[in-house]
């Protein structure tokens, strides 16, 4: 046990080790020169220099890697061109919008996705397994900006039902202040029992929320059909059924826990594929989110802020993977003794 | 008939194919679909009514018409006519797919095999290396590397295609690790066979099925990435005739001008729907255990 767990944490650094080392040579490779963006059209030469040495780009490339392996180390990520701010800083204050609307998602998607699996296997071939079949692999199929789109076509324009941007409406800030401690709103306005914010952020959250959620949705209702299709051909359920107990207790029981397992490793999966996900939809929902700081880093070719993005989310990807390893070797033996 | 399903079936099951196809009409309705969509996209300049609108021709008389039966999918900002763009635009989505999918098989199918059949220290570096690739959501690592080669529908598949290969990789490594494990590759190596003829003629052949399922599964995969790539501005440009491009210029026109969005946008989703559908079929039938659990 404690050997497996040395060992996967251990690969688990050699693929973090090789992320920074291969965002980096994204990062050094990105044409356009970001010290002229960093002080603007208008500077002069010497201004240009200095900020070239400021951002540390006039020194050898084996000295710019080592500076920026010390400093993802030291939490200095450098400062973003755009915002003039620390990255680290930035990214701390933009993470929780995201980190919030993507647990929403995948909590609504993992409610879904495990009832409709179960659904689709229980009755399987007939007309809902079917539905859950095709709805499934449009969840999957979905452009989710295009769907960001049409969703604000239908219930913003035509309906006028649920609001479109915005974490909660501004409106509240003067009636209701949020006192801000998470910069996640909804936990924010939770935490102060703040009541007025928490149903406006709600309901922004509905329709983002939707959009994100239709990928992995469709993944985790696939998967859980298919497992527990899987299970249920096994020689304990057999003998279940043969010992005459009741068909809910056989997928309650003995059934689901052993198909959750596939689960668990493919909504690491798709909370990091959400994550990225959310770079095409908080721009048009306006979540002022990871996603939309990233569109923008990437309009203004601030490459301090894109690699911060990119390490980030390959980082928490890294820490999801070895997360989910490792609690399936304490849930499930079989798979530490392989 | 029955004689040519006879004479067929040891070749390829016939019979059993369109067993499944009965059995599966979804997998009937995909194959279609995508015949279709293929079709289509080869033969969109005879198709299409205004062959002209898929590149630079403007028609600053015609802005913004509502579709009609000229246009069936109106037209958009510069007069273009939109049906022959999202025809187009099918061209553009399933070559990228199409080389993107191949370049990766190229790329990971040896790394898998040459990993998967020798084992040892190979297998670990080729893998870790692939783990590293894989540590990075495809879109992101796409998108930062295109950030870094700038935006193109050539620098967007060289992107793709370098965070595809190693899903292929991964699937081959499996696959011929699992072959070469099996009594006749035993023998080729009791034989005397150099390990390049072993795993040219005897380990890759039989490493490919599950290759191919997922290639076809691909292919919806890709092209909601590069039309993502496309949609941020990080692919096509104007005037290429990009189903994601297109979502992204008809964006500010939601609420005037609902078909510069609706069309190009379902065109992703269909081609989409149509491939993952096919995966999904192709896998069913060509996987022994799920067919043999088939009602």
């Amino acid at each position: 046990m404690t050997y497996f767990f040395a060992r996967r944490v251990g690969l688990g650094l050699l693929v973090v080790a090789g992320v920074v080392v291969l965002t980096f040579v994204i990062a050094r490779v990105i044409p356009g020169d970001p010290a002229s963006s960093w002080v603007g059209p208008h500077a002069s030469a010497a201004q240009l220099r200095d900020a070239r040495h400021t951002l540390g780009l006039d020194r050898p490339l084996p000295i710019q890697l080592w500076r920026f392996v010390r400093g993802v180390l030291d939490g200095d990520w450098g400062m973003s061109i755009h915002t003039h701010q620390p990255v680290l800083s930035d990214l701390a204050t933009r993470a929780p919008a995201s980190l919030e609307l993507v647990t929403a998602a995948l909590l609504l998607a993992l409610a879904l996705g495990i009832l409709a699996g179960l659904v689709a296997a229980r009755w399987r071939g007939r007309p809902l397994d079917v539905l859950v079949r095709l709805t499934s692999v449009f969840g999957v199929s979905m452009p989710s900006f295009w769907f960001a789109l049409i969703l604000q076509l239908v219930f913003f324009q035509t309906l006028h039902a649920l609001p479109v941007s915005g974490e909660y409406d501004p409106a509240l800030d003067t009636t209701h202040p949020l006192a801000v401690h998470t910069h996640a709103p909804l936990l924010d306005a939770l935490v102060t029992a703040n009541w007025p914010v928490l149903g406006s952020a709600v309901s922004h959250l509905i329709l983002p929320m939707l959009v994100v959620a239709a990928y992995p949705g469709g993944v985790i209702a696939r998967m859980v059909r298919a497992s527990v299709l899987d299970t249920l051909g096994e020689e304990h359920v057999r003998m279940v059924r043969a010992l005459g107990f009741h068909e809910r207790t056989v997928f309650a029981r003995f059934a689901l826990k052993p198909s959750l397992n596939p689960v668990i490793s493919v909504t690491a999966l798709v909370f990091a594929y959400s994550l990225t996900n959310t770079f095409l939809v908080e721009a048009i929902f306006d979540w002022p989110g990871l996603g939309s700081y990233a569109a923008d880093a990437i309009q203004s070719l601030d490459t301090p802020a894109i690699v911060g993005v990119t390490l980030f989310v390959a980082l928490v990807y890294v820490a999801a993977n070895l997360a989910v390893d490792l609690a399936q070797a304490v849930l499930d033996p079989r798979i530490r003794l392989r | 008939m029955t004689e040519l399903v006879t004479s067929e079936v040891r070749l390829m099951p016939t019979s059993s194919l369109l067993r499944t196809v009965r059995a599966n009409p979804l997998l009937g309705v995909a194959a279609a679909l995508g015949l279709t969509l293929v079709l289509l996209a080869l033969l969109a300049p005879v198709l299409a009514p205004h062959p002209g609108d898929a590149g630079t021709a403007t028609h600053p008389l015609d802005t913004f018409l509502p579709p009609s039966a000229d246009h069936l999918f109106g037209t958009d900002p510069v007069g273009r006519d939109m049906f022959t763009r999202v025809l187009y635009g099918a061209r553009v989505s399933l070559a990228v797919s199409a080389v993107v999918i191949s370049l990766s098989i190229l790329i990971g199918l040896p790394v898998g095999v040459v990993a998967g059949t020798l084992g040892g220290i190979a297998d670990t570096v080729l893998m870790r290396i692939t783990d590293i690739f894989l540590a990075f959501p495809a879109l992101l690592l796409a998108l930062a590397l295109v950030a870094v080669l700038g935006p193109s529908v050539t620098n967007a598949t060289i992107a793709i295609t370098i965070t595809w290969w190693p899903w292929y990789a991964r699937l081959a490594r499996g696959q011929a690790a699992s072959v070469a494990g099996r009594p006749f590759v035993v023998a080729c190596r009791v034989l005397g066979l150099s390990p390049a003829r072993t795993i040219i003629r005897h380990v890759l052949p039989n490493s490919l099925t599950p290759v191919i399922v997922q290639a076809s599964a691909d292919v919806g995969g890709v092209i909601l990435t590069s039309a993502a790539l496309s949609f941020l501005g990080l692919g096509a440009q104007d005037p290429t005739p990009e189903w994601g491009l297109m979502v992204n210029q008809g964006q500010a026109y939601l609420t005037t001008q609902w078909w510069l969005v609706t069309f190009p946008g379902s065109a992703i989703l269909i081609t989409a729907l149509a491939f993952n559908l096919l995966g999904d079929g192709l896998r069913d039938m060509l996987d022994p255990r799920t067919r043999a659990r088939q009602p």
